[in-house]
């Protein structure tokens, strides 16, 4: 059997398969963290839970409506985001003017409070969500054995952050997004009604991740806790990326994916704290992150 | 729009029609209290100044008038509509452009990104392609990131954006400031051009050797009041009394 540096290779290419997987993952998340940060200047804590909330109201479709995957695709990110909507007018708006740190502990209490309530109601063990039929199976490659719905998964989310990307950097309305990040106030004075830009950005953010969340459904354990315990690894990923960079996001997010993969690989004891190790490397060498912009 | 409506605003589009009238205006930023009870007029096809020495509430008064600033009182009538309780992204589309004193480039949009950036906010907009004609420095380097024009190249650009938008009143904050003599003069041309054009002009200038030319009527502020108002025609006359109150 083939032997890459000690290890066979069906193992080596499954798990930088896994890793890619991760990675896509970590992708969509620090993407909709980084558009939202770029124009609210708020570290969105509650991502997690809307992420979260993706994965519970995709398999609670499931179960009380009978809504299947493929419309849970195409609704959940807009009932999600649509709640995102309504969080940023309601209440993020209302300390919009304060420092970001409040925007900050705002939404880590969103988050706990979302938690908490499904907690009370599901309890923490978490439920599984069968794998849409279509996407059932896999396909021998030779070298490996790949689960169709993985490969899906990978692919829709790239799609998804390429998609983002064209939008933000190659058209008009990614142009008004970037020029509200930089000056607002000059933003309204051309005639461009910045806190309803702000209150889609906000839905479109949290959007990304509840599509993440149904991504995930039949992959991972849907559980209350799922959004909280993936979010600090997100955090890291930003902070290696640089805040703010779209492509630095998505980019950063595979890469970290496979990295955790490899150690996986070959000092499995490490798999869970190598990106923080990059974190650390990274904060010494370049603070504002691979991609970010010098302050 | 209703019929009736088009008509009124063609009919304050009548040349000497008024603009702008902005009446016993304050403002405040925060606790301060920058501007003292602003009165001045402008017709359609005008240009005038404000003059003034630095702090004298000039920037303060094009930002009161496009809601930029924290809290005002009084009144401003743009084209024959109150605007004190409109919402800042709906003053612009009465058909104003507004270039800030600090130009406003926006560094992650190029060049070209700059200038297509504002939305129309009338109909009669200049081309782009009479734009480039224009200011053709921006052609040369319309894929430039915004910020790393020179100046000058900025402030053109910055004028530049504003002219797509079908704006018919310009308010313009210190666009001489900084610039080589060459570049003033190129943009006192533009000026002349765009008053032919009919637009109706505001111009806070510090330069005065600039303004005095180009202007219909010129208002001296100090302390966030207009106290003096001086016709092209009474200028040459009076012009010892101006340079003692702008101190020069």
């Amino acid at each position: 059997m083939t032997m890459i540096f000690g290890v066979p290779l069906m193992v080596f290419m499954g798990q930088l398969m896994l890793g890619l997987i991760n990675g896509a993952f970590y992708a969509l998340l620090s993407l909709g963290l980084a558009v939202i940060f770029g124009l609210l200047k708020i570290v969105n804590f509650a991502h997690g839970a809307m992420y979260m909330l993706g994965a519970f109201a995709t398999l609670l479709g499931l179960q009380y409506l009978g809504l299947n995957y493929w419309v849970a695709l195409l609704l959940v990110p807009l009932v999600v985001g649509g709640l995102g909507m309504v969080i940023e007018r309601l209440i993020l708006r209302r300390i919009a003017h304060l420092d970001h740190l409040y925007g900050l502990l705002l939404t880590f209490g969103l988050a706990l409070i979302f938690e908490g309530t499904l907690i009370n109601f599901f309890g923490v063990s978490g439920s599984s969500y069968p794998t849409p039929t279509a996407l059932e199976g896999g396909m021998n490659l030779g070298f490996m054995f790949l689960p169709t719905y993985r490969a899906w998964v990978l692919v829709a989310a790239l799609v998804v952050c390429l998609g983002t990307w064209f939008i933000i950097e190659r058209t008009r309305l990614g142009a008004y997004l970037r020029a509200g990040t930089e000056n607002p106030a000059l933003m309204q004075a051309f005639g461009v009604n910045v806190p309803q830009l702000i209150t889609l950005t906000y839905g479109f953010g949290v959007a990304l991740a509840a599509f993440a969340g149904v991504l995930a459904a039949p992959l991972y354990p849907v559980s209350p806790t799922m959004g909280s315990s993936l979010l600090i690894v997100v955090f890291a990923v930003v902070v290696i990326g640089g805040m703010g960079s779209i492509l630095g996001a998505v980019i950063t997010g595979l890469a970290m994916g496979l990295i955790e993969g490899l150690t996986k690989v070959y000092y499995p004891e490490a798999a869970n704290t190598v990106i923080f190790l990059v974190m650390i490397l990274v904060l010494l060498l370049r603070p504002a992150g691979l991609f970010g912009k010098e302050a | 729009m209703s019929q009736a409506a088009e008509k009124a605003t063609e009919y304050h589009d009548l040349d000497g029609a008024e603009m702008l009238r902005v009446s016993d205006l304050h403002a405040f930023y925060g606790e301060s209290h920058i501007l003292h009870g602003v009165d001045f007029d402008v017709k359609r096809g005008e240009l005038v100044t404000l003059l003034g020495r630095n702090g004298a509430g000039r920037s303060t008064t094009l930002k009161a008038i496009m809601n930029m600033v924290g809290h005002r009182t009084g009144s401003i009538v743009i084209n024959g509509t109150e605007t004190l309780a409109m919402k800042p992204h709906r003053i612009p589309r009465l058909g104003i452009g507004y270039c800030p004193e600090e130009r406003g480039i926006f560094s992650s949009l190029d060049v070209e990104e700059n200038l297509l950036l504002p939305p129309t906010v009338r109909s009669g907009g200049m081309g782009i392609d009479e734009i480039y004609a224009m200011f053709p420095n921006l052609f040369e380097r319309r894929r430039s990131q915004g910020t790393r024009l020179s100046g000058g190249e900025q402030q053109m650009l910055a004028m530049a954006r504003i002219l797509r938008t079908g704006a018919r009143l310009l308010l313009l904050d210190e666009i001489t400031e900084g610039l080589a003599p060459v570049i003033v003069q190129a943009l006192g041309e533009v000026l002349v051009k765009l008053k032919e054009r009919g637009m109706t002009i505001v111009l806070v200038e510090q330069n005065f050797r600039f303004a005095a030319p180009l202007a219909d009527r010129h208002f001296v502020m100090e302390h966030g009041r207009i106290i003096e108002e001086i016709s092209a025609a009474e200028l040459p006359s009076r012009r010892e009394h101006l340079n003692s109150l702008l101190g020069v």
